[in-house]
């Protein structure tokens, strides 16, 4: 037990200082990586949890895809960044005074001891977690009982796709594409034109 | 030993400094980006350490929900981004008022 208090505590510092590190690092690409390893983080955490198939999907999906995303746009837009920074100290008491606030009131929420062992225990109807492995059992419920919320997350996938390439789809105009139809209708007597040429003259 | 309450701290800490992420660097669209991926990463934590300590599994299918719109939510930002880029040469949130009236 004290294996998993000090695994805890060093995955969980480990996310917040780069969490923190993602908000205030000079360099946006910084940034992306110390977003990577937030989410590697969390991801350990929830194998401490016992949730293997989502900190796998964590990994599988933040880091190698949206991570990766925001790196790709991040090195391809040309910015000046320094620029962009200015400001950051102006609202910084503003912004480090709604955070004390915003942590202090939520600590309070859970120090009223309603999320403690006991008053949990309360609600507890479905049986064991433990007993069946965390994959085989998301894959019981996905498919039945969730099988509509499956489908409108695929939905929301193919429409942010969808989306996404409409807004960055552009149609340049003097680019040569292939016509399809155009050349499956090609007759040959419409191709090709006979003409009477004389000896000695051009068309 | 480790109890729930550990694990919501964690996700209050993490969802505060996502928001504070957002109002710091108002110009830069990019970090506010991850400052919402930072959000959604603390309400995963929230719903898969309920799921866990509640002995139920529906968390962790909401959970995936969540990860999905994540990333949806990040493609299409992206994409907005790139075209407003190659609109106007800067991402600086200030001068986003095209569609004012």
């Amino acid at each position: 037990m004290y294996l998993y208090s000090i695994t805890f505590y060093i995955f969980s510092l480990v996310a917040i200082l780069s969490a923190l590190m993602v908000i205030s690092a000079r360099n946006p690409v910084h940034s992306v990586l110390f977003l990577i390893l937030s989410f590697v983080n969390a991801s350990g955490l929830f194998v401490l949890l016992g949730a293997e198939f989502l900190a796998m999907i964590l990994v599988v999906v933040y880091v190698g895809a949206v991570a990766v995303l925001f790196l790709f746009v991040v090195m391809m837009l040309d910015i000046n960044f320094v620029k962009l920074r200015e400001g950051f100290l102006q609202y910084l008491p503003f912004g480090a005074l709604l955070g004390v606030v915003l942590i202090v009131e939520l600590g309070i929420l859970f120090l009223t001891k309603s999320f403690s062992e006991n008053s949990l225990s309360l609600f507890v109807q479905s049986p064991q977690i433990n007993e069946v492995e965390n994959t085989k059992l998301i894959g019981q419920v996905l498919y039945t009982d969730y099988f509509y919320l499956f489908q409108i997350s695929g939905l929301i996938l193919l429409v942010a796709m969808v989306g996404s390439i409409t807004l960055t789809l552009r149609d340049r105009g003097q680019v040569k594409r292939q016509n399809i139809s155009s050349q499956n209708f090609i007759d040959a007597k419409n191709a090709i034109e006979k003409k009477k040429i004389k000896l000695g003259e051009g068309i | 030993m480790i109890y729930l309450e550990h694990y919501l701290f964690l996700a209050a800490i993490i969802f505060t400094i996502g928001v504070l992420g957002i109002f710091l660097n108002k110009k830069n669209v990019i970090i506010i980006l991850m400052s919402i991926e930072l959000i959604l990463l603390s309400v995963n934590i929230n719903l898969i350490s309920f799921s866990v300590f509640l002995n139920d599994i529906s968390g962790q299918i909401f959970a995936m929900l969540t990860l999905t719109v994540a990333a949806a939510e990040a493609a299409i930002g992206l994409a907005i981004l790139v075209v407003f880029y190659r609109n106007l040469g800067s991402i600086e949130v200030n001068k986003i008022n095209k569609l004012k009236g």
